[in-house]
């Protein structure tokens, strides 16, 4: 489904993400792991255009998309979450999940019809489905930072997108909420049938639900396997699980 | 449409103000009904600046080139083409509408203050060509006397002319920013970064934004016309335009209905105490300091705010 080979991008002569490849079949669930600064979020950034990459070919289902605008990734079926919660600041709950249901829709040009009679079920279901239900009305900033992240997967899913991308879903939350995120995530891949590509420092996380792992370092990729195969790696306990214990 | 929109309560007001509005030419003497002419004219044009200022977060800086730029289209189309009127007064904000696209076109390239920066010179060199071309625009002399149609000529045809046009102009204007694309719009506003994540052509809907509220900057310009009976170059002097951002922060920029007010309050505001004092601007410099330091969210986002959280932005109910 999404293919990605010799891709390099750098800043200033730092060599955020080097010669890096991935591969994420349908309905893979592929975690990316790796120290900080190894260049998983420039990847990301990389796959939904955020940022050119300065050579290497990214292919979604066939087709080449490095380069290509944010917006026409997001229609081809890739939507994302961000790490740092980045949402609508000044707009409802329901209406940051609104927003991207009606781009997703194409009605963004309609001038007159009331935007609150449009796409209004369907935003409902996708914040029962997240667990949000209850706070549709409530402007997002008045949410707690795990609410706010789980409203970050919902914008996404606004897209109804074919592969997900969650840059740290779980980061700066509670067990309790880090739980629910996950068997959201697992929900996910069991009811829509959706790709998910990750990021995540937990490792607990991500050895529990990844079919594979990408290790990152320095922009490179050091190994793409099995969770299993991963673990009892040596490159991999060097370079990031800390030497010898194998983690979890 | 409308009903989906308005509450029969606000319905009721609304419809209170317009009996009122339509009987005051009755009561009132002259003067008091060039005043409210004139404060909506002020207002639509403050209102227009809003849609993209306070709805669409893009910094606006010379909108009144617009304005201008409309006043004029209206008033070449009458003196030069010598168009029939109904058609000039079509015309004329299809014409601010192009010039909003056609500037548009190179700012939108540009994102906050670069926007706004690139903006106040294009729209300066429109302000300069008026300024200068002494045969075609009557340069800093502007035009006057204008041939306008009868029934809009006297000061009671004018201002019911701009009671009716500013009344349609803010109820499409109130439906086109709570439609998809006014939501798509504040979506923008808030975090362009993340629409673009979504699916949205950004810089399409700010063009489009931009087009729109020119439009309605030059529906205001025809007013003014038709309230005055003259155009000159200081209608599209970015000073104007600056005034017209206060006035929006004044009554509120996420409200809808806050650059009217705002608009309302400096127009009054400039001639009364104009009347007294040639120094009236620091009057203004005052009450914008205590605006900035006590009421960040203007004169009606505050009273909303006080009349209740559940009504705090009636736009976005």
């Amino acid at each position: 489904m999404l293919r990605i080979e010799a891709l390099t991008k750098s800043f200033d002569g730092f060599m955020a993400v080097n010669n890096a490849r991935l591969t994420v079949d349908q309905g893979e669930v592929v975690a990316v792991i790796g120290p900080n600064g190894a260049g998983k979020t420039t990847l990301f950034h990389l796959i939904t255009g955020q940022l050119a990459p300065d050579s290497g070919s990214i292919r979604f289902q066939e087709k080449e998309i490095a380069a290509k605008a944010p917006h026409k990734i997001c229609r081809m079926g890739i939507a994302r979450s961000y790490q740092v919660v980045n949402l609508f600041s000044r707009l409802s709950v329901f209406e940051n999940v609104q927003v991207a249901v009606l781009a997703r829709r194409g009605k963004t040009f309609n001038l007159l019809r009331p935007s609150r009679t449009i796409a209004v079920d369907e935003t409902n279901q996708i914040l029962e489905s997240v667990g949000l239900g209850g706070k549709a009305d409530r402007v997002c900033g008045m949410l707690s930072h795990g609410e706010q992240k789980v409203l970050e997967i919902a914008i996404a899913l606004g897209s109804r997108p074919e592969m997900l991308i969650l840059d740290e879903p779980t980061a700066g939350m509670s067990p309790e909420e880090t739980a629910q995120t996950l068997a959201l995530m697992k929900r996910l891949v069991a009811e829509f049938e959706l790709t998910i590509l990750f990021c995540e420092h937990d490792m607990a996380m991500v050895f529990s639900i990844a079919d594979r792992i990408m290790v990152m370092q320095q922009g490179q990729t050091l190994v793409e396997d099995t969770p299993e195969a991963v673990r009892s790696n040596l490159l991999v306990q060097e370079a990031y699980l800390g030497g010898g214990a194998a983690p979890c | 449409m409308i009903r989906a929109l308005f509450s029969a309560k606000t319905l009721l007001v609304a419809a209170l103000l317009l009996a009122a509005l339509i009987l005051a030419p009755q009561v009132l003497p002259r003067f008091y009904i060039y005043l409210m002419a004139l404060v909506f004219v002020t207002g639509l044009l403050a209102t227009s600046l809003n849609m993209v200022l306070g709805f669409g977060g893009m910094y606006q800086f010379h909108h009144a080139v617009f304005y201008g730029f409309g006043a004029y289209a209206l008033t070449l189309l009458l003196t030069k083409a010598g168009m029939p009127p109904v058609f000039a007064y079509l015309l004329a904000p299809c014409c601010s509408a192009a010039l909003g696209l056609l500037l548009g076109l190179i700012t939108v390239r540009l994102t906050k203050l670069y926007f706004g920066m690139l903006q106040i010179s294009l729209g300066s060199l429109v302000w300069a060509l008026a300024y200068r071309w002494y045969s075609f625009t009557g340069g800093d002399d502007g035009i006057h006397g204008i041939p306008l149609p009868d029934v809009v000529y006297s000061s009671t045809g004018a201002y019911y002319f701009s009671l009716a046009v500013c009344s349609v102009s803010l109820l499409v204007m109130y439906l086109i920013v709570n439609s998809p694309f006014g939501r798509i719009f504040q979506g923008i506003r808030d975090n362009p970064e993340r629409c673009r994540a979504v699916g949205v052509d950004v810089h399409r809907h700010q063009l489009a934004g931009q087009a729109i509220a020119a439009f309605f900057a030059g529906v205001a310009g025809t007013l003014f016309v038709t309230v005055e009976g003259s155009v000159f170059p200081e209608l599209m002097f970015w000073t104007l335009s600056l005034e017209l951002i206060i006035m929006c922060l004044l009554g509120g920029w996420f409200v809808f209905l806050g650059p009217m007010l705002g608009a309302a309050i400096i127009v009054v505001l400039r001639t009364f105490v104009g009347i007294y004092t040639e120094y009236w601007t620091l009057v203004l410099g005052v009450v914008l300091m205590l605006l900035i330091f006590f009421l960040p969210e203007g004169v009606l986002g505050f009273a909303l705010r006080k009349a209740g959280p559940a009504q705090a932005d009636p736009a976005k109910e």
